[in-house]
């Protein structure tokens, strides 16, 4: 406005009316064009290159696709349900003043985290061998390779492996509770169970909940590997029907397609449990809700 | 006397039986002595104002009496049933956590720190204890629960969440969540001294109509106008004993013990 007012006769505190130039941030812009370029040459290259992008959609819907797509779900379900389970007991017991209960439980932590997951597969798969018949005497009684079945399988040592890492995530997050928690309930007469259910356990969920969404979303991976005991999972649906067409690329594409859809519900899924998870906590959010009766 | 198991400890039992009996309680935490040989009385209807500096072992004294703490020599009783064990022939057995959980429900405690559950409304707070470990109708327990916020001046806070509440506010929830067990007895353990001083006086202010509805209490404070005014009975506790009781107002203004007066000055001032 006041174009030649001279800087020197100008009070550096008379502000009033100036223009407001906000900082510019070059390197962003650069960042971001440098990536567009890049993504757009990549982007180019696939659709020039050997890839039928038609197959890739023929194949997308393609039951055998999806008989492993609901395997692959159903597994992830199974194993981590079984998983969160078992830690949740496994941290209990590590941490329960019964000192046989947390030997056991120390115990199999140390055996399950100890080895491979592909290892722990193939045992399960292959404890035929070792007992050909299972069950309890005089009660039932079944040959082993027939309960051993791929799913059987594949749920054991997916959902007892996840359970040994669940329960230390799931250990961590009691001992982040204040022991004042403890205390308070104990003195309404709560006994220790009842502590852990009602009061502990609920606050813990916010410090177990986003490793946990982590290791959910991973499971969803890992039942790939489950494929060598011929679980018939997504990717192994995929392959089988790649060595027959040798469309090997557009058949990947496919699984990938929907390992990212399946991943991209479950981060959905995670974000409404972290809010629910978060009540109660951090500086002042009102409730609006329940005005009346409930509780 | 309803306690299912009444004893008959060294004093042997007068007419009426104080509430409860505390005889000749030690207590370590490895080879410190945290209690040493401590005996007390409180008569029904009657507040206990515990005294000392820190480190004394009044919490601890608190905490053996709601079990929080075993204690390693002596006996508790309250209304007539002995703490931690079940007299059986000539041997004592040690009671299960089942059992201790249903003696802890005589007394209540309120906690320096409010310990209210962190995850739960005001009201949830109050009506956890009722419908989970009493099994009242969830129904009922929130209409008792209302009218126990209103008691200590909180009915429009019924769903806020401890972390939206200051900390008298919250003192005072904690105050209902220990009275909606209705026990016969309330602990409270420096109730006022993690407040501002500007709300120490609505939380004074509760206990104080609580003593005046007749409940027993013991109280472990700094607020002397508090013990002066409200208590029935000063104790004054020093490395784990106690050196010093009577009347709060004598105690207080004439302490005999050199110790108390050291500490009593330096309180006051
Ligand atoms: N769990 C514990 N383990 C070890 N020492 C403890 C424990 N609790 C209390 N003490 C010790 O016992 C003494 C009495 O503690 P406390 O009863 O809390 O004192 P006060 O409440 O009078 O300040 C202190 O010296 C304290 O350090
Ligand atoms: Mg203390």
């Amino acid at each position: 406005m006041r174009d030649h007012a001279t800087p020197a006769h100008r009070d550096i505190l008379d502000l009033a009316g100036l223009k407001l130039v906000p900082r510019r941030y070059y390197g962003r812009w650069i960042a971001a064009a440098l990536i567009l370029l890049a993504l757009g040459y990549i982007l180019r290259a696939f659709a020039m290159g050997q890839i039928e992008w038609k197959v890739v959609g023929q194949f997308f819907t393609a039951p055998a696709i999806l008989a492993g797509l609901v395997n692959t779900v159903i597994m992830t379900i199974c194993a981590m349900v079984l998983g969160l389970t078992l830690g949740v007991v496994f941290a209990v017991m590590v941490m329960s003043p019964n000192p046989v209960l947390k030997v056991v439980a120390t115990f199999y932590i140390w055996l399950f985290r100890g080895t491979p997951l592909l290892l722990q597969l193939l045992i399960w798969f292959n404890l035929a061998l070792v007992f050909p018949k299972m069950g309890i005497p005089g009660l039932f009684e079944a040959r082993t390779v027939d309960i051993m079945t791929p799913l059987f399988a594949t749920m054991l040592g997916l959902g007892m492996n996840q359970g040994a890492y669940t329960a230390e995530v799931v250990r961590a997050g009691i001992l982040s509770v204040d022991t004042g928690q403890t205390e308070a309930a104990k003195s309404i007469g709560m006994t220790r169970l009842t502590t852990l259910r009602r009061i502990i356990l609920p606050q813990a969920m916010r410090f177990i909940i986003p490793p946990v969404g982590n290791e959910f979303i991973s499971m969803v991976k890992i039942t790939s590997v489950a494929s060598v005991i011929q679980f018939s999972e997504i990717l192994r649906n995929a392959q089988t029907i790649y060595y027959a067409n040798a469309r090997v690329i557009e058949l990947l594409f496919v699984a990938a397609g929907w390992y990212l859809i399946v991943v991209t519900f479950l981060q959905i899924g995670q974000f409404f449990l972290e809010r629910h998870y978060a009540r109660g906590i951090g500086p002042s959010r009102p409730s609006p809700a329940n005005e009346e009766g409930k509780a | 006397m309803n306690g299912p198991v009444p004893v008959s400890l060294p004093s042997g039992s007068e007419a009426a039986t104080p509430l409860v009996r505390v005889r000749q309680v030690s207590k370590f935490f490895g080879s410190f002595r945290a209690l040493n040989d401590v005996s007390i009385d409180i008569p029904h209807g009657r507040v206990m104002c515990i005294v000392g500096p820190s480190g004394s072992g009044k919490s601890t004294l608190l905490r053996c009496l709601n079990q929080l703490e075993k204690i390693d020599a002596g006996a508790i009783a309250i209304d007539g049933e002995l703490l931690g064990f079940r007299l059986q022939g000539d041997a004592l057995h040690e009671l299960s956590d089942a059992e201790i959980a249903r003696q802890r429900l005589k007394t209540g405690m309120v906690f320096q720190r409010f310990n209210l559950f962190g995850h739960l409304t005001a009201i949830e707070n109050i009506i956890e204890g009722p419908v989970t470990v009493l099994k009242r109708p969830k129904k009922e327990a929130i209409e008792e629960g209302e009218a126990l916020l209103a008691r200590v001046g909180l009915a429009s806070k019924r769903n806020s969440y401890p972390s939206q509440l200051s900390g008298g506010q919250q003192q005072r929830v904690a105050i209902a969540r220990a009275l909606a067990m209705k026990p016969k007895l309330m602990l409270f353990d420096e109730p006022t001294s993690a407040l501002d001083p500007e709300l120490v006086g609505e939380v004074l202010a509760v206990m104080r109509a609580l003593a005046l509805s007749g409940m027993t209490m013991a109280v472990v404070t700094h607020e002397m106008g508090f013990a002066r005014e409200v208590g029935n009975e000063l104790v004054f506790m020093d490395h784990g004993e106690i050196i010093e009781r009577g009347d709060p107002r004598v105690v207080l203004d004439h302490p005999a013990n050199a110790r108390a007066r050291d500490f009593v000055n330096a309180v006051i001032k």
